[in-house]
């Protein structure tokens, strides 16, 4: 018996001797929508890839359900199922035939067609695949994915392509392929999709994991957790501004002070303010976002001088 | 359900739904041959016996080296760019996540390409005999070896192809560059029996030359050579284990 639904230790993957993924250790609870976060060029592609088994990897150790992607790939084949960020298919093959030939493929697979109705695509059955647009491609993949009943779907930039629309109604989806029991591994770059989905995130930075927390633990962890924002009516001494705890930054601009810091900065800048007899137009306190956290442990990973 | 297996049904149903909505491969490998040899029949000349030809008509002569069109544009221009389009796409990677393997739709694709290719070939053979009273194979079944090994070869051809080019358009140019000199020593434009002695001999070491050559001997009712047989299969072995060596997935 396996204990998590995928592992992953110690993965590195390098190509012509420039290394892209570099000691990856994760693993995927069952029933769990797990984000992999990242800038361009971090290696998440490449980690999916090994755990869909389309690359053997230099080391480490990769489980999907217990079993070796490579060695065991068709056993892995039969419980994940896979979302690719760049593929096609035969440009003259048409929805139906392609949703009734990867079903052909497994050994139980899902009814394609409320499938297809769930996914919007029931008017374009009969249209050939070079014909649809860029959403529907992506809508017709995810439906591939789900196809054969999978334990597992891995999703590499599930919603690029889609409008602001159909991107929430794949979020619905993907909410309610998690609610029938299906671990949801997923690649992102988009922060709110991955607010919204992840139960945990994995921010993956040159081929390291830089941090691997919930989405509010993520934003909680970073430096400026929270952010203050106010137009004092006179000007603040800067030193007294520099010397507030727990500040992560200070900006002005336009007459309005900006600094990021935690609780404790907001108690002190209150302080602050009624000890200089200043008082603050337009406070505003609001919680960083998973953007803010983001940024900050990429480049906080960028200042340590990492290893490319 | 196959999981190990190279034919997969449903694999093999959608890539004859394929081809069949391809009007171009469909006229330039099946239509075409026998068209040319319509039209060349037509011409009142090439009806006559000549003594060049031993007796033969231009026409007789002609009907080998349509049967051999089919089999050179099928395999060697088509299907290669067909194979490189499906690995450029990404169609061949995102199989690789299936229980089915890759390697089946490279199957399907050969089935596909050699079965029209030998739909031609008997195409022009009817052709030829319907129209012009041609005379079918005089040794139907060493024909029948020969052309189902010249089929082999022109797949094994197709398949180095699409194995060395990178991308659709490579593939187009080397079946193209490979296409000229196949059809040549086809015997497109001399047929084999006219070629002068030191030529034929040279001719009939390429693939397409000993094929045009045994099925040649087969037509006129010889078991054909185990020269040229062994020639075919010599070329069949070894451009597979080359297609097989530096055929890329992605």
């Amino acid at each position: 018996m396996y204990m998590s639904v995928i592992e992953v230790s110690d993965l590195r993957k390098s190509y012509g001797g420039r290394t892209v993924v570099d000691g990856v250790s994760f693993a995927v609870e069952e029933g769990e929508i797990f984000g992999i976060l990242g800038p361009n060029g971090a290696g998440k592609t490449t980690t999916v890839e090994c755990v869909e088994g389309l690359r053997v990897p230099d080391g480490g150790r990769v489980r999907v359900t217990g079993l070796d992607p490579v060695a065991d790939h068709d056993a892995v084949s039969r419980v994940l199922g896979a979302q690719l960020q760049q593929s096609e298919l035969q440009p003259k093959l048409t929805v139906r035939e392609a949703l009734e030939m990867y079903a052909a493929f497994y050994p139980r697979p899902a009814d394609w067609r409320p499938l297809a109705e769930r996914l919007g695509l029931t008017d374009r059955l009969d249209a050939r695949f070079g014909k649809l647009s860029g959403g529907q491609k992506q809508r017709l993949f995810i439906a591939l994915a789900l196809i054969g009943n999978p334990r597992v779907v891995v999703l590499d930039e599930l919603t690029t392509g889609l409008d602001p629309r159909a991107r929430r109604d794949t979020w619905q989806l993907i909410e309610d392929v998690r609610a029938s029991g299906v671990t949801v591994l997923l690649v992102t770059h988009f922060m709110e999709e991955a607010q919204r989905l992840c139960d945990r995130i994995a921010v993956i930075d040159k081929g390291r994991i830089a941090a691997l927390d919930t989405p509010a633990g993520l934003i909680h962890r970073s430096a400026g957790a929270t952010v203050i924002s106010f137009t004092p009516s006179a000007p603040l001494p800067e030193d007294a501004l520099n010397a507030l705890p727990a500040l992560a930054s200070v900006d002005h601009k336009e007459g309005r002070v900006t600094l990021a810091g935690t609780d404790e900065t907001v108690n002190a800048v209150i302080t602050l303010l009624a000890r200089s007899h200043v008082t603050a137009h337009q406070l505003r306190v609001t919680d960083a976002t998973l953007d803010d956290a983001f940024l900050d442990l990429t480049e906080r990973t960028e200042a340590e001088g990492r290893p490319a | 359900m196959s999981t190990s297996a190279v034919v997969d049904k449903a694999v093999l149903r959608t890539e004859v739904r394929l081809f069949r909505r391809e009007p171009g491969a469909l006229f330039w490998i099946l239509m075409f041959p026998a068209l040319l040899l319509a039209i060349l029949g037509s011409i009142p000349g090439f009806r006559h016996h000549e003594a060049d030809l031993g007796g033969l008509r231009t026409i007789d002569v002609y009907v080998p080296v349509a049967v051999l069109l089919g089999p050179i544009v099928g395999g060697i221009q088509s299907m290669p760019q067909t194979l490189t389009g499906y690995r450029e796409r990404g169609i061949l990677r995102r199989m690789s996540t299936t229980p089915v393997r890759p390697a089946t739709l490279l199957f399907a694709q050969m089935l596909v390409y050699g079965g029209a290719a030998l739909a031609s070939s008997l195409l022009a053979l009817a052709v030829g005999r319907l129209a012009f009273g041609v005379r079918l194979p005089e040794q139907p079944l060493g024909y029948a070896l020969a052309l189902a090994l010249t089929v082999l070869v022109v797949l094994a051809l197709g398949a180095v192809i699409s194995a060395v080019s990178r991308t659709t358009k490579i593939a187009g140019a080397i079946g193209s560059a490979v296409f000229f000199p196949a059809m040549f020593c086809a015997g497109v434009w001399a047929p084999v029996q006219t070629m002068p002695d030191l030529l034929a001999r040279i001719v009939g070491w390429t693939p397409l030359g000993a094929a045009a050559e045994a099925l040649n001997g087969a037509a006129a009712g010889h078991w054909p050579g185990w020269d040229h047989l062994g020639v075919l299969v010599a070329w069949t072995v070894l451009l597979t284990a080359g297609a097989a060596r530096w055929f890329r997935w992605e």
